[in-house]
């Protein structure tokens, strides 16, 4: 078996486990939060075994599936890929243990949503043949939707059914749109599909079609409404690893096919959709501002950030869709950390609210410490992971479009004031209320949860270099038939 | 000495040299230590308490010393010096390093950042006693030295821009540092938020250095500068100013400086007088040789600089607030160095940015002195008669005072005077004006501010028990209060002195300008005239609050009626900011989130509830869900079907 295969049966096969095994609530867990450290030392032996100096889809891996209509099980990683499956890999024992006793009930069926979870999302990045890859896609919503819909709040069926319903019918219209490449190839394999020639109205529906399905994913403003939705009601788990990794499908997805495949379509539509980002980061920016909910501000934050990518993507120049995928990861490691410690305050207080809090600092400080550092991440500061992916973004996008460029800069401005007003109200003056004063601090499991990902904001914020080396030959690639398509 | 300052004189650029050998090999260190004291000091603060002020104060001092080196070697050997450090970001075709830059005004801001650094370090140890998060306060301090020195440092304009964040972190943290009080904690946001808004334009900025130069690199940008179109100089000198106006407190950007005297009084002395807020000057004399390529830009920033300096001290006129009055004298000061960048002025802006580090230091750290002594009350109505109570903060003060009111020979009248003579010779006939009635009103308000503390009765409640403060505090201000009498005269006594050559090689030039004075006056006259000023302002406080009797407190004051008024609500402009952009930006943000719920939302709801309401046609509304999903990619399968049958057949 090899490594990539290994690395997405690894998560499979303990839910497998899980499921017919008779161990108890600890077992369980242990079982779980070991497999998902295994998968996690798989997919950095995945990472040693990578040529970085190679930008095209390496470690080849293929079986047949369907010979008849030419699908076969084809696994292969580039730096993108790389990059966001240890992402995944990295968050995931994270997730477990972060929810180790504030699942309740059904922690079984808990663990085995999230594992199942976690390979279908490996077996996006990986796949290389397109039927697969619709598979995995369009998979990896059933156990996201179970995790909202039965761990979730009091408005988890809702919130579930949105986004079942939101994600499916953009993925329906991808599918009509993969057959249709189908039928031009004759197989499902990525390369080959790649090599396709289409007349330009042919890219403008299949480009479209596509688009529609990773925008709602993103979710890119104006298809981004089940988002606050399903991360309010969604467990702490399910909104980390939602923020964190789910997102990145749609944005995955634009980088992987929509520009190579379509490039005529790409070069034409780029204005649009970068007008469109610009217009999602200063409205989702603006929009968290008024929230009441510290939860729900998040996820608005989220709309404006995953503008900034793709703002950066759809800028089609080697600096600005390069920051767009380290800042993939960024948004994961910031947003994910903002999720959990949401999480650790509402296991002790039950609200979300933000007027119910305040002058916490005093009372809480090492979660006050930790909270203003994942926030100064998510707003950019230099120094920290946010600033070394907006940044070049944002002079990448300057390069092709100045206005759109400083626009987007104001978003900074925005995050600023909708990270730091909240900040304030929870954590700074008087610590008033018995509630206030009995919030107790982190306990050492939290903190051991928050110590990798405050670690990596930070050197990620030194030294990015590692995750650029990563990535900057395959954006190269990513970006050559666009270069012709000029 | 003189041998070298000849060879400067001789070289008008600077030789680039990498740094391999001497103090400038490891100039690396001198961010990196503080920085490890911050992280050492917040590990140890639980176990060491205030005995942790050492590590923090030890790091200080290791800098101080290190700099000290640095900046000899640079005086004994100039050149730009190059200390080659790994690659910050590579982002596809963007890549900048950590790269130092040292030359002659590295040197001079090194020297002035880890100098009064060290001793606001150690004011604090007297002055934060007994505080429950003392040993964070050190921390802190350690922190924003490293970012301070990152940001003078950096060979590049985005490193300077890290340290430049880093900074106005350090100034959050302290500005809010007691957090429990809402407003202070208001007042650290305000800080962040308004200096967010002049990132943007630094930021703009960089982009369009790097569309243009396809660097950001300063040696490549200056070195480019020579080729740049004049219009191109002015929008990036413009957007430069953008940010640079943020950061030192300029119209229209200065309303976070006031606001951010509810901070610790050594921050105030160290973060928002002598260094922080000078970073804005550091960059536009840094930025120096793109300036000079356009006239247009040079006289805006002579505009706002003029400006603010009058508008500020016709503000501080009427405040009654022992800090805040020092506030706005530091944004009015400011704006005498931003005079100095407009006119082209470059080491005048310089030469008074050290000497201002110096007195408005001394003052800040007396004005602390005194609330100590006063249980930090802070209104100078309640004062006076201090001087026999405190006689080194008076003695000290009163250097300050004479400093900043431009009395010769004291520090402040030669930089200041430098200025103003520079403004007129270079032809800004109209910011020589305000610049001078500025210099009176300073001379005026800074003498309110002396008599009131210190002279007359003693005004302070019952209950109030002035004492001189303990040695950590007073050796500081006697230190900074030598500097304030003869640091003036040591380091430019004349014009063009030994710190004007000295900083020669590292700004721009505006002999390419072609700029001729204002009128026939002489140097001579405009000193004399300089001098007058001061003796104008000294002697009008003098009689409105030293032959007045004033026992009756705030209502003596002479200025009184609408005038006065507008003075003391400082011109109104924080209620038409609160108006414009907490009024307005609130109700755009509240329609932006009803249209969220609302439409966007609504029609998706709409269209959901046809599709749930077909699925409870089956009654299967809960469960159906995953089964019609199923039954969707059954169909989705049947129809892969039939396209590989139509391949096929």
């Amino acid at each position: 078996m090899g490594l990539i295969t290994l690395t997405i049966v690894l998560p499979l096969a303990g839910a497998l486990l899980l499921s017919v095994s008779r161990y108890g609530e600890i077992g369980s867990k242990i079982i779980a939060l070991a497999t998902s450290l295994l998968t996690f030392a798989a997919s950095l032996a995945l990472l040693a075994s990578f040529n970085l100096a190679d930008g095209s889809l390496q470690l080849v891996e293929q079986m047949a599936w369907i010979p008849a209509i030419g699908a076969s099980i084809s696994l292969a990683v580039d730096g993108v890929s790389l990059a966001l499956i240890l992402l995944t890999t990295f968050l995931t024992p994270l997730i477990l243990l972060a929810s180790w006793d504030t699942v309740g009930d059904r922690v079984k069926g808990y663990l085995i949503a999230f594992l199942t979870l976690e390979a279908a999302v490996l077996g996006v990045f990986a796949a290389t043949d397109l039927l697969l890859f619709y598979v995995f896609f369009e998979f990896s919503l059933v156990p996201m939707y179970l995790i909202i819909g039965i761990w979730g709040g009091a408005q988890r069926r809702y919130a579930a059914i949105k986004f079942f319903l939101y994600t499916l019918a953009g993925g329906l219209v991808m599918l009509v749109a993969i057959l249709y490449l189908y039928a031009q190839a004759g197989t499902f394999d990525y390369e080959t599909i790649r090599q396709l020639s289409l007349g330009a109205t042919e890219q403008r529906w299949l480009f479209a079609a596509f688009v529609v399905a990773f925008a709602v994913k993103v979710p890119l403003f104006p298809v981004h409404t089940w988002l606050p939705d399903a991360h309010t009601e969604a467990p702490t788990g399910g909104s980390v690893f939602l923020a964190g990794v789910l997102l990145k499908m749609g944005t995955f997805g634009l980088i992987r096919y929509a520009l190579p495949i379509f490039p005529d379509a790409t070069v034409e539509a780029a204005p649009w959709l970068i007008a469109i980002s610009v217009v999602g980061i200063l409205y989702g920016a603006i929009v968290a501002l008024m929230q009441s909910d510290i939860k729900r501000l998040i996820a608005y934050s989220s709309v404006s950030h995953m503008g900034f990518v793709v703002l950066g993507t759809f800028a089609l120049n080697a600096t600005a869709t390069s920051a767009s995928v380290v800042q993939m990861v960024n948004h994961g490691l910031s947003t994910g950390a903002l999720f959990l410690l949401i999480g650790f305050l509402y296991e002790r207080r039950h609200t979300r609210q933000i007027a119910a809090f305040g002058g916490l600092a005093k009372q809480v400080p090492v979660m006050a410490g930790l909270w203003l550092v994942v926030a100064l991440s998510s707003l950019a500061l230099p120094g920290l992971n946010g600033f070394v992916g907006e940044f070049p973004i944002l002079l990448g996008t300057f390069q092709v479009s100045p206005t759109a460029a400083v626009l987007a800069a104001f978003g900074a401005v925005l995050a600023a004031l909708y990270l730091l007003w909240p900040y304030q109200r929870m954590f700074h003056g008087p610590l008033e209320g018995a509630d206030n004063q009995n919030t107790t601090d982190l306990k050492l499991r939290e903190i051991g949860v928050m110590v990798p990902l405050v670690a990596l904001i930070v050197i990620i914020g030194l030294y990015p270099k590692p995750l650029y080396d990563l990535v900057n030959p395959s954006i190269d690639r990513v970006l050559v038939e666009i270069e012709d398509a000029r | 000495m003189t041998t070298v300052l000849l060879a400067a004189e001789a070289a008008a650029v600077n030789e680039v040299v990498r740094a391999t050998a001497g103090a400038t090999n490891a100039a690396w260190l001198i961010p990196v230590i503080p920085v490890i004291g911050f992280v050492l000091v917040l590990l140890t603060s639980r176990m060491l308490r205030e005995r942790s002020a050492v590590i923090a104060i030890a790091a200080a001092a290791a800098t101080f010393v290190l700099a000290a080196a640095v900046a000899w070697q640079v005086i004994s050997d100039p050149a730009s010096y190059l200390r080659a450090l790994p690659v910050w970001i590579n982002a596809g075709e963007f890549e900048v390093t950590f790269t130092l830059l040292i030359d002659q005004l590295t040197a001079v801001m090194l020297l002035i950042v880890t100098g009064v650094g060290l001793l606001v370090h150690i004011y604090s140890v007297g002055y934060m006693h007994g505080d429950d998060r003392y040993a964070r306060f050190f921390a802190y301090l350690n922190l924003f030295l490293a970012s301070m020195l990152i940001l003078v440092l950096g060979s590049n304009l985005l490193t300077l821009f890290l340290g430049w964040e880093l900074v106005g972190l350090s100034s959050y943290l302290l500005i809010g540092f007691w957090f429990e009080k809402t407003e202070y904690a208001t007042a650290a946001k305000k800080a962040f938020i308004t200096n967010r808004v002049g990132d943007v334009s630094f930021m703009v900025a960089m982009f369009f250095a790097f569309a243009t130069f396809g660097t950001l690199d300063m040696l490549g940008i200056l070195d480019g500068a020579a080729n740049l179109s004049s219009s191109a100089a002015f929008i990036l000198t413009a957007l430069l100013l953008g940010g640079a106006v943020a950061k030192s407190a300029q119209i229209p950007l200065y309303v976070w400086l006031p606001d951010a005297m509810a901070g610790p009084t050594p921050v105030s002395a160290l973060i928002h007088a002598a260094t922080m807020v000078t970073a804005g000057v550091y960059l536009m004399v840094r930025m120096s040789p793109v300036v000079v390529g356009s006239l247009d830009a040079m006289t805006l920033i002579a505009w706002i600089g003029a400006l603010t300096a009058l508008m500020a001290a016709l503000i501080a006129v009427r405040q009654d607030d022992i800090k805040k009055i020092l506030a706005y004298s530091t944004v009015s000061q400011l704006g005498f160095m931003f005079i100095g960048v407009g006119v082209g002025a470059f080491r005048e802006g310089i030469f008074h940015l050290v000497t201002h580090a110096f007195f408005k230091g001394l003052l800040f750290l007396a004005a602390g002195s005194v609330m100590h002594a006063m249980a930090n009350r802070t209104d100078i109505w309640q004062m006076g008669g201090l001087r026999k109570l405190m006689p080194i903060t008076f003695y000290t003060s009163m250097v300050g005072w004479l400093a900043i009111a431009g009395v010769p020979p004291f520090a402040g009248f030669f930089s200041k005077d430098q200025i103003l003579t520079e403004a007129y010779m270079h032809g800004f006939g109209a910011i020589w004006a305000i610049g001078l009635f500025a210099a009176v009103l300073t001379a005026f308000y800074m003498s309110r501010w002396f008599f009131l503390v210190f002279l007359g009765e003693a005004r302070h409640p019952a209950d109030a028990h002035p004492h001189e403060s303990p040695r950590s505090m007073t050796v500081p201000l006697v230190i900074l209060g030598v500097l304030s009498v003869f640091g003036g005269l040591a380091l430019n006594p004349v014009h063009h002195g030994p710190l004007y050559n000295f900083l020669g090689p590292a700004v721009g030039d505006t002999a390419a300008l072609g700029l001729t004075p204002a009128g026939p006056m002489s140097e001579p006259m405009l000193i004399a005239i300089a001098i007058l000023a001061a003796a104008v302002g000294i002697g009008l406080a003098y009689f409105a609050y030293l032959r007045r009797d004033i026992s009756i407190g705030r209502l003596s004051e002479p200025l009184r009626g609408r005038g006065a008024e507008l003075l003391e609500r400082k011109f109104f402009v924080d209620e038409l900011y609160e108006a414009i952009f907490v009024t307005f930006g609130g109700r755009l943000a509240r329609t932006a989130a009803w249209f969220d719920t609302r439409v966007i939302d609504g029609i998706v709801d709409g269209v959901g509830a046809v599709a749930i309401s077909t699925g409870r046609v089956s009654r299967r509304a809960q469960t159906g869900l995953v089964r019609n999903y199923v039954a969707v990619v059954v169909a989705g399968a049947l129809v892969v079907l039939a396209v590989v049958l139509a391949r096929v057949v």
